[in-house]
C-alpha cells in the first residue's frame, strides 16, 4: 500500500488540504492559489474522477429533479408554499398540481399542515426552488409518520439498488418513501412505525466501522425472526 | 415563540401511538425521562445546578447579594426569579424581551418557591427595614425538547439547595440558604383522552390541555398551574395529582442528592 | 464589592521568577477543553471551558433571514448574538444586552463573514449565538472559538476554522491570555482573532498602551497559541465524529424504493 496515499475514509475539517492525486475538486472542497481545501467537516471520498467531502451535517439545498417531503406551510389565491427542509419554502403553484384549481381554491386541495411529496424542477442562480406535484408519483401523504434524518445519511438509508430500505420495509411491513431532503414517510401498524424507525435513526446515528448493513439486519430479525422468501 | 407548523400526519401519528399506550421515544404514559442534576455548576453564582430532562436543559444560577427590602414589607428577603428563553435553545425562540410563555414560567417558578416558603423570604432579614438578603433566580434554558416548566422548576430547587449567603456581605462566614420544603412539580399534557407525563416536544406541541402539580415531602400539594386552551375533567385532576405526588418522589431523591 | 479588598493593596502580578499570580509562565495558555455537538435543536453547537470561563456556541442555519428587510440578494448574513448569562460575573447582569455585548456581537459576526462562504446561500442568514455562562477575562476569544466549532459542527461551509486568542501587558511585560486580575490590574489587552491557515487577522480590538515592539511580541505570543488551540478545535469535532464515519462507499444516490 502506498504511504503517501490519503487513507481512503479521511475525517477532514474546513481549511484542511485535501491530496487529489490528479482527481478533480468536487462537493465540500474550495480551490486556492491552485490547492483544494476541504470547505466542510466531513469524510474525504472519490467518485467518477471527483474528490470530494461528505459532509456529516448541513441543511439540504435542493437540486433540480430531487424528489422530497415537504409539508404546506401557507396558501395563497393561486399557490402554496411547501417547506422542504431548506432555508426558505417552495412555491408550489396551481399549475403543478394535479388539479383544475379556481383562484382563491386553493385550500380545497391542500391546507396548511398537509404533508406531500413534491419534485423540485426549478433552481435559479439565485437559489429560488419551485417544486411541482403534477408528475407520477407524486402526491398528498395521509397516514403514517415522518422522520427527519441528515440528509447526507439519505443514499445509506435508500443502500445499494434500493436495498437498506427494502430490507426494512419487508421485515416490518411498512411502506415508505425516503425523500432526498432527508424527510423519510413511513406507514404501517403503529408498532411496526416504531421498529422502522428505529432502524432508521440507527443509520443515521451509527454508520460506522463495518457491518452496518449486518447490524440493521440482526436488529430487525431480533423482532421479527428471519424474513421469508 | 413562532409557530411552527406541525403536519397533521404528525398529529394523527402521535395520538395513535398514545392512544396504543406508547410515545415516540419508547416511553410508558406515565414514565419520565432521564434527569440529571449537576449542583454547583457556575462558580459565579452563589448556587447553581444544570438539570438535564431528557433532551432539555436548563441552567439556573441563584445570585445573592444584600440590599435595602421593599417599603411595605420591611421584614422579608427580596426575591426575584427570571426565564430567559435564549434562541439557542429553539429556532421558534427570538431574541428580545420575555415573551408571555417566559414570563408564565418565571412567575409559576416563583409561586413554587414563595408561597410555599421554600425559602422563608423572613428568614432573610439582616436588619428589619434596613438590610436584607436579595436573591435573584435566573432559569436559563439552553436546549428546548419539551417540559421547561419541570426542568426549570427542579434546577430552581436544586440551585437554592446549593446556595450558599455570601458571609463577606455581612462580615462573617458563608452560610447555607435556608431551605425549608421540598416541593417538587410534576406536569402531564392531555392528548385526545389520554394523559402522558413529562411530555416531550413533538408531544406539547399537540397537547390539548396541560397541567403542572407540585407536591411536598409530606405528599401535600403546594402549586398547580394548568396551560392551554383544552380542559381536564375533574377525575383526570385527580388522576394527575396522584400520580404527580409518586413520581414527584423519585425526582425529590435525585434532587437532594 | 471584591475590588475594594485590593485598593490599598498591592499586588505583584508577575513575581521574580516570571511567575503569574496563577502560576502560569508569561506565554502559557490557561487550561482549555473544547466539546462539539453539546446541544439537541441547534445545528451546529459547541461548548468551551477556557481557564474560569465556560462558554456555550450554537450555529441555526443557513436558514430565512430575520428580520426581512436585511436579507441580501446575493448572499448569506452571518448574524452573532453575544450575550452573557445574569449569573456569569460576580455582580449580576441584568439580562438582556449592554452596549459592550452589541459591540462584541458586531466584530463577532464581522470575523466569520471573513471566512464563511455566504454566497452559496442568498437570502438568508447564519445565526451564532454564543451564551458566556461563566465569565473569568477573554470571554470574546473563548467565545469566537467556541463558534467556530460549532459552524463546522453545523455543516456551515467556511475557508478555514477561526481561532480567538487574547494578549496583553501586566507588571510591565507582554503576557498571553490574561485572566480577570491580570485584565483589571494589567496595563494592555489585546484579543485578536486569525484564519488559522493564512494568519489573516479577522478580529483585532486594543486598549491600554503598548509600544510597537511590544504589540509584536503580543501577537507572536497570540498566533502562536492560535495554533494550539485550533488542534483543541479540530480535534474536538473528530472526537465527535469518528464513532460516526462512513466506513463503507455511499450507496448510488438512486431513487429506487
Amino acid at each position: 500500500m502506498d504511504s503517501s496515499a490519503p487513507p481512503k475514509r479521511q475525517l477532514v475539517v474546513p481549511g484542511d488540504l485535501i491530496e487529489t492525486q490528479g482527481l478533480k475538486p468536487g462537493e465540500g472542497t474550495y480551490t486556492e492559489g491552485g490547492k483544494v481545501y476541504a470547505s466542510q467537516l466531513g469524510i474525504r471520498a472519490e467518485h467518477e474522477g471527483y474528490v470530494d467531502v461528505i459532509p456529516f451535517g448541513g441543511r439540504y439545498i435542493p437540486r433540480p429533479d430531487d424528489e422530497v417531503v415537504g409539508q404546506v406551510v401557507d396558501i395563497g389565491p393561486s399557490h402554496w408554499l411547501i417547506d422542504i427542509a431548506s432555508p426558505y419554502p417552495a412555491p408550489l403553484h396551481a399549475t403543478e398540481s394535479p388539479w383544475r384549481v379556481e383562484f382563491g381554491e386553493t385550500s380545497r386541495f391542500l391546507d396548511v399542515g398537509d404533508a406531500v411529496i413534491v419534485k423540485v424542477f426549478n433552481v435559479d442562480e439565485t437559489k429560488r426552488v419551485q417544486v411541482t406535484m403534477r408528475e407520477q408519483g407524486l402526491h398528498r401523504l395521509t397516514g403514517g409518520q415522518i422522520v427527519e434524518i441528515s440528509h447526507s445519511k439519505v443514499p445509506r438509508i435508500i443502500g445499494k439498488g434500493g436495498s437498506m430500505i427494502s430490507m426494512i420495509k419487508q421485515y416490518t411491513k411498512t411502506q415508505a418513501f425516503v425523500g432526498q431532503n432527508g424527510r423519510v414517510w413511513i406507514d404501517g401498524e403503529v408498532g411496526d412505525i416504531v421498529n422502522a424507525v428505529r432502524a432508521i435513526h440507527m443509520i443515521d446515528e451509527h454508520a460506522q466501522a463495518l457491518g452496518l448493513t449486518e447490524a440493521v439486519q440482526a436488529f430487525l430479525e431480533g423482532i421479527y425472526g428471519k424474513r421469508g422468501a | 415563540m413562532s409557530n411552527e407548523v406541525i403536519a397533521e400526519l404528525m398529529r394523527e401519528h402521535i395520538v395513535k401511538l398514545v392512544q396504543s399506550g406508547r410515545r415516540g421515544d419508547g416511553r410508558g404514559l406515565e414514565e419520565t425521562r432521564k434527569l440529571t442534576i449537576e449542583k454547583n455548576y457556575i462558580s459565579t453564582a452563589e448556587g447553581s445546578a444544570r438539570v438535564k430532562l431528557g433532551d432539555t436543559d436548563v441552567l439556573v444560577g441563584v445570585k445573592i447579594s444584600t440590599g435595602t427590602p421593599y417599603p411595605d414589607t420591611p421584614n422579608s428577603g427580596v426575591l426575584t426569579t427570571s426565564v430567559e428563553l435564549i434562541p439557542m435553545a429553539s429556532p421558534t425562540f427570538e431574541s428580545g424581551p420575555p415573551r408571555p410563555e417566559a414570563i408564565e414560567l418565571a412567575r409559576v417558578v416563583d409561586r413554587g418557591i414563595r408561597e410555599t416558603k421554600t425559602v422563608d423570604m423572613e428568614k432573610l432579614v439582616i436588619t428589619p427595614g434596613v438590610k436584607v438578603w436579595v436573591l435573584f433566580i435566573d432559569i436559563h434554558a439552553l436546549d428546548y425538547d419539551g417540559n421547561l416548566f419541570d426542568a426549570a422548576s427542579y434546577g430552581t430547587l436544586a440551585a437554592l439547595s446549593c446556595a450558599k449567603l455570601p458571609g463577606k456581605m455581612t462580615g462573617g462566614a458563608d452560610q447555607p440558604l435556608p431551605v425549608d420544603h421540598w416541593p417538587v412539580s410534576v406536569t402531564a399534557a392531555k392528548i385526545r383522552d389520554k394523559i402522558v407525563f413529562d411530555p416531550q416536544l413533538e408531544e406539547e406541541r399537540i397537547a390539548d390541555a396541560r397541567l403542572t402539580v407540585a407536591t411536598d415531602e409530606n405528599g401535600d400539594i403546594r402549586a398547580m398551574q394548568k396551560g392551554l386552551s383544552g380542559s381536564f375533567s375533574y377525575d383526570e385532576v385527580r388522576y394527575v395529582i396522584s400520580t404527580a405526588r409518586r413520581l414527584g418522589n423519585g425526582v425529590r431523591g435525585i434532587i437532594k442528592a | 464589592m471584591e475590588d475594594i479588598e485590593h485598593i490599598g493593596k498591592k499586588i505583584q502580578l508577575v513575581d521574580g521568577n516570571g511567575r503569574r499570580l496563577d502560576g502560569r509562565a508569561l506565554d502559557e495558555l490557561r487550561p482549555i477543553k473544547i466539546e462539539a455537538g453539546v446541544l439537541k435543536r441547534a445545528d451546529g453547537s459547541a461548548y468551551v471551558e477556557w481557564g474560569g470561563n465556560r462558554v456555550l456556541a450554537a450555529v441555526y442555519g443557513p436558514r430565512e433571514a430575520h428580520p426581512r428587510h436585511l436579507q441580501h440578494p446575493s448572499r448569506a448574513l452571518v448574524q452573532c448574538r453575544y450575550n452573557m448569562a445574569p449569573f456569569s460575573v460576580s455582580d449580576r447582569k441584568r439580562p438582556g444586552p449592554d452596549r459592550r455585548s452589541v459591540e462584541i456581537s458586531k466584530v463577532t459576526s464581522e470575523a466569520f463573514s471573513a471566512v464563511v462562504f455566504t454566497e452559496q446561500f442568498p437570502r438568508t442568514s447564519v445565526d451564532i449565538f454564543i451564551e458566556v455562562l461563566q465569565a473569568d477575562a477573554g470571554t470574546r476569544c473563548a467565545g469566537i472559538t467556541a463558534a467556530s466549532v460549532a459552524l463546522a459542527d453545523a455543516g456551515i461551509p467556511m475557508r478555514d476554522l477561526v481561532v480567538s486568542c487574547a494578549s496583553g501587558k501586566i507588571a510591565g511585560q507582554v503576557a498571553l491570555d490574561l485572566d480577570k486580575e491580570e485584565d483589571n490590574f494589567g496595563d494592555a489587552d489585546c484579543p485578536m482573532a486569525i484564519v488559522p491557515r493564512t494568519g489573516e487577522v479577522v478580529l483585532l480590538q486594543m486598549d491600554g498602551h503598548l509600544t510597537e515592539d511590544e504589540f509584536d511580541r503580543a501577537m507572536k505570543f497570540s498566533m502562536k497559541a492560535g495554533m494550539q488551540i485550533y488542534e483543541l478545535q479540530k480535534d474536538a469535532l473528530r472526537r465527535r465524529y469518528a464513532v460516526r464515519a462512513l466506513a463503507e462507499e455511499p450507496a448510488d444516490t438512486g431513487v429506487t424504493q
